[in-house]
């Protein structure tokens, strides 16, 4: 019998025999008999009306099976893409919504925007004839950036949405937060751009759909990170189609970061195109069109104050951010600049009075919508940075100053002044591991030796909180959610006692069919090698929110404890039976059922084989087979936090930014499987340190066009950019989650850019500099010693 | 990628022929530009002619004098040989920072020099040496080759089979390399000779350049601080997302510094 390898234990990846021997199953790996390929034709105009689309020569080009537009979407009566979050400004005034179509009408509104679908025997015969469709564009002008959109004289996205404001929201107490600024002995000033970003699956994305006329049944395969959520909104709200009819698989999927968790126009375009041409469609971007077409991330422009008393206490904080949302709401667009910014904004500070307005605006670009961290990496940039303002223009040491005013552990639950309550924490035990960890106190004498070679070495921290385990329904309503955010799964036990589980989440490289298969382990006693997870297929899952926001373990690994409890439940019933025992004296543990005080024993496999041969089985009382499911809608969200500290040696001569050695203590809560949270935060961490200083969406400001539109000029950072990373845990746990846990897939990505660039800031602090904004590229650095006061000496 | 006919001839005439004789023919090294062109439409060529297959086009040989390098030898090859790494060992070095290892298995040094990207690294080995390039025609001095952004001496239809490079005293290359591409944003070959020195800067411009300030300045002494204060002018330079062109002139001369520190280790 195989080994039981349950929570704690750091077991190799069940998927990575698969996934490394080739036999992963892809979407674009999938065939399907007939299968047509589909090309979208996009919009090389970043704001231009449609004056007309000529299809006539696509259509008699060799292999051509149909050529589909926006008005044969209108024709057929479809929806718009829906958002799902609909937030409010301070009056209650709903935010402007635009309808986002899925092949563009009338307009286009971004460059990469659709404006219509070709499909072909092949894909070079798609191609070949969507080179051959004639769309007139009358190019009106066009706006990239936030502050530009909101000029008076701006040019105009949307008729409706006058200065392409789609919401003035605020959150936090402003009267409150402007009296704690005029008794404030210092207030510090941050003036800060948070970079756009494209997330960069390995993975393109990519849809099959295939239409059953006998059936009348709908399949799609996409690159999901929710095929649940893509089928209710997509059949509900866009293509009208009845939801059992339709069915949606995700397969595996190569990585996501947020990217896939949308439900986007192609989808929607190629499942309403298989029935059009009842044949299969395939579709598959190629790394170019993903940066064209795959929702960025980030993109704000801060202004924020921090007001202090004397001896350095927070008083209030107060943020100004105007958010770039694209062109068009995007599945959960406004959310993210908003709901899960501006409730983060107390960091892990006691700081009594918050304020922060948000403008969400309308610009020529790609939808913009959670990228890792969404929201909160911004939030606690903010904050980190401004803490290491106050900090240097007060003269308090920037640990001493956040101790001041960090919340104690005996503090917890802590109530924000924004909204959430922290439920569990330890950030000073977390620094003060991060401290030792990361040889704080030899730091001069690294950074001595630095200076001997001509180099410039900074030392930087971020001491954060995220939220996260998305989260409350009941909350998140208020907040403006319109769908639930809970989860479910299935625990069937088959007779001989091997199992399978269903779960609503998407395993697309966190590794939740090894972490899942513990829980399972560990709660029934089984071996590892007899349990499988499945995922994605809504055919197979009863239901689920699927994978974002750090919630697969928090709310699924939740839904499934419950589920493995209430299989424990009953088989302690048909042990009670078997054993002629009464329930209450029926005692399980380790897979096995016993009777208390006992040598009567019944392991899980025999009561699975009564359950389905119930010869001997109490049939008047209780049903045949070993199944539960199980929902669960956590109570809070989850506070994960800890303390990150970055050190960096700069080359004034280049400019180059060299992260040198990378600190991270968090708490993540119960750690299920130490390998899969170290490879985690190794993951986030590296994202972070990629908005940092490499990565950056740079558009055209009079074109429209996306320049850093490919892996040339975008710059995702490799093995040799980084060093190796000292990652540990110091955990609290999570008191209202089943097992404690507080998910750890974004940690890395929230704390790491305000250590970065607070490194690099303290390292250029002797030449005045007082912030510099992300990417840290050498150009910037170079360009700041430029306007420094002190000339670089020459090597 | 549009369907195309390919050709794989077994002698450089019958290269010469095809493209001489058939219509709209693309010459195929390693593919490392033409392919991805090829992939994306932006190129669609009737016919191409792949070199692999030509004997003549590969090989190391040391003369004493010179090494010649056949244009087909994948860069890997270049970084791993003997000969290279004995007699220019700066070459050497320049081969094995090209792109990544798919880069420097599949391209070629003949690919990469008839190509004349302007962030290309081999060019500035060739026009600081100032190495010969010998073509199926005849023999171009590398101060006649590189013509402008992406141009050559090439005629239609000539093939480059060699290259072949004067050994120098020393030799360094420093490169800074762009962090997405791995091409140089600023590359500087210098190499010295027993009656000069040459600079060629590659990266910083519309193609690859010499400096005459720092080749006098290196030929009266050769140490990086005899060119410290020889700025470059950054009219004319490149300036796009990564680096502005005042940037590019400044790494001109630290790269410049540190390629004369690598020379002289």
């Amino acid at each position: 019998m195989g080994q039981v390898i349950g929570i704690g234990a750091a077991p190799k990846r069940k998927e990575d025999q698969r996934f490394l021997t080739g036999r992963g199953n892809y979407v674009s790996d999938i065939k399907r008999p007939g299968m047509t390929a589909g090309v979208f034709i996009r919009s090389p105009h970043a704001h231009a009306v449609l004056r007309g689309i000529d299809k006539s020569a696509a259509l008699a080009a060799p292999g051509v099976v149909a050529v589909l537009t926006g008005e044969d979407v209108a024709a057929d009566g479809l929806g718009s893409l829906p958002c799902g979050w609909g937030i409010s400004d301070a009056k209650g005034v709903p935010m402007k919504e635009p309808p986002f179509p899925m092949l563009a009408q009338g307009k286009v509104r971004f460059v990469g925007d659709m404006v219509a679908f070709v499909i072909a025997e092949t894909l070079e015969q798609a191609k070949s004839a969507a080179e051959l469709v004639n769309v007139n564009y009358e190019v009106l002008p066009s706006v990239v950036g936030v502050l530009d959109a909101v000029r008076p004289d701006a040019p105009q996205l949307f008729d409706d949405v006058p200065n392409n404001v789609c919401c003035d929201w605020e959150l936090g107490d402003k009267a409150a937060v402007e009296a704690a600024f005029r008794k404030a002995a210092h207030v510090a000033k941050l003036s800060l751009v948070n970079n756009r970003l494209i997330g960069n699956p390995m993975e393109p994305r990519a849809a099959i759909a295939e239409y059953d006329p006998g059936k009348g049944h709908h399949t799609l395969w996409t690159t999901s990170q929710f095929p649940h959520v893509v089928r209710f909104l997509m059949s509900a709200l866009v293509l009208k189609l009845p939801e059992h009819k339709v069915r949606v698989v995700a397969p595996d999927v190569g990585g996501g970061f947020g990217v896939k968790q949308f439900h986007y126009g192609e989808e929607a375009v190629v499942t309403w195109a298989a029935k059009r041409v009842l044949r299969p469609v395939k579709w598959v971007a190629d790394r170019s069109e993903g940066y064209l077409s795959d929702r960025h991330g980030r993109d704000h422009v801060t202004e924020a104050e921090l007001a202090l008393d004397e001896n350095g206490k927070f008083l209030a904080l107060r943020v100004k951010t105007l958010a770039n949302m694209g062109g068009y709401l995007s599945t959960f667009g406004p959310n993210i600049p908003t709901n899960l910014y501006a409730p983060l904004l107390g960091g892990v500070y006691t700081t009594p009075a918050i304020y922060c307005n948000v403008k969400v605006v309308f610009t020529n670009t790609v939808p913009v919508d959670a990228y890792r961290g969404a929201g909160r990496p911004e939030a606690t940039f903010v904050v980190e940075r401004i803490v290491d303002v106050a900090a240097a223009e007060m003269g308090i040491d920037r640990v001493e100053l956040r101790r001041r005013n960090m919340i104690p552990k005996e503090a917890y639950p802590y109530q924000t002044p924004v909204l959430v309550q922290y439920d569990s924490g330890d950030p000073m035990g977390c620094l003060d591991g991060a401290l030792v960890a990361a040889d704080v106190k030899n730091f001069g004498v690294r950074k001595a030796e630095s200076a001997r070679n001509g180099k410039f070495r900074g030392l930087g921290f971020s001491t954060y909180v995220e939220a996260c385990g998305l989260a409350p329904s009941r909350f998140a309503g208020r907040l403006g959610a319109r769908g639930g955010l809970y989860e479910s799964a299935t625990v069937r036990v088959h007779p001989a006692g091997q199992v399978t589980v269903m779960i609503g989440t998407h395993n697309h490289g966190q590794g939740h069919e090894t972490t899942f298969a513990q829980i399972v382990c560990e709660k029934l006693g089984v071996p590892f090698e007899n349990v499988d997870i499945v995922f994605g297929d809504t055919d197979r899952v009863q239901f689920g929110m699927g994978t974002y926001g750090s919630r697969s373990l928090v709310v699924g690994g939740a839904a499934l404890s419950k589920a493995a409890d209430k299989v424990i439940v009953k088989g302690k019933k048909i042990a009670a039976h078997l054993l002629e025992a009464s329930e209450q004296d029926i005692h399980f543990e380790a897979g096995k059922f016993s009777v208390a005080g006992t040598d009567r024993v019944k392991t899980i496999e025999e009561i699975a084989g009564a359950a389905y041969v119930p010869h001997n089985y109490p049939l008047e009382i209780l049903e045949p087979g070993l199944e539960e499911q199980a929902y669960y809608d956590p109570v809070n969200f989850t506070y994960p936090g800890g303390c990150h500290i970055a050190e960096v040696e700069i080359d004034p001569e280049t400019g180059i930014v060299t992260l040198v050695n990378y600190t991270a203590v968090d708490d993540v809560g119960t750690v299920i499987n130490p390998m899969i949270v170290e490879g985690q935060l190794h993951g986030g961490i590296v994202q972070g340190v990629g908005q940092a200083l490499y990565e950056n969406a740079v558009y055209d400001e009079s074109s429209g066009q996306l320049v850093s539109g490919s892996l040339m000029d975008y710059c995702v950072p490799r093995a040799d950019h980084l060093p190796m990373m000292k990652v540990a845990t110091h955990s609290t746990l999570c008191t209202h989650t089943p097992m404690g846990v507080k998910g750890c897939g974004e940690v890395g990505t929230i704390g790491s850019p305000a250590a970065v660039i607070n490194a690099v800031v303290d390292a250029l602090a002797h030449l005045g500099v007082t912030h510099v904004d992300m990417p840290a590229t050498p150009n910037r650095i170079w360009r700041l010693l430029q306007n420094a006061s002190l000339p670089v000496a020459a090597e | 990628m549009r369907a195309f006919a390919y050709h794989q001839p077994n002698e450089i005439s019958e290269a010469v022929k095809l493209l001489t004789s058939v219509e709209d023919c693309k010459v195929l090294g390693g593919g490392m530009t033409l392919i991805p062109t090829l992939k994306q439409r932006l190129a669609a060529p009737a016919a191409v002619v792949d070199l692999a297959k030509l004997p003549a086009l590969k090989g190391i040989s040391d003369d004493g004098v010179t090494v010649t390098i056949g244009a087909m030898t994948p860069h890997a090859v270049v970084a791993a040989s003997p000969i290279v790494q004995a007699r220019i060992p700066a070459l050497a070095h320049l081969a094995s920072e090209i792109g990544d290892p798919a880069v420097r298995n599949r391209g070629t040094l003949g690919g990469s020099v008839a190509n004349n990207d302007p962030a290309a690294d081999y060019p500035a080995a060739v026009l600081g040496l100032g190495a010969t390039i010998i073509t199926s025609a005849r023999e171009i001095a590398a101060d006649r080759f590189f013509v402008g952004l992406f141009e050559t001496a090439l005629e239609p239809g000539e093939i480059i089979t060699a290259i072949r490079f004067p050994v120098p005293v020393a030799a360094g290359y420093a490169k800074f390399k762009a962090p997405a591409s791995r091409y140089a944003l600023v590359g500087v070959f210098v190499a010295r000779f027993a009656d000069g020195v040459r600079v060629a800067v590659t990266g910083a411009g519309a193609g690859v350049f010499r400096v005459a300030a720092m080749e006098q300045a290196l030929s009266q002494s050769f140490e990086p601080t005899s060119i410290a204060s020889i700025k470059i002018d950054a009219a004319g330079l490149t300036s796009d997302i990564h680096a502005e062109a005042d940037y590019r002139a400044h790494l001109v001369t630290v790269m410049a510094k540190r390629a004369v520190t690598a020379a002289s280790r």
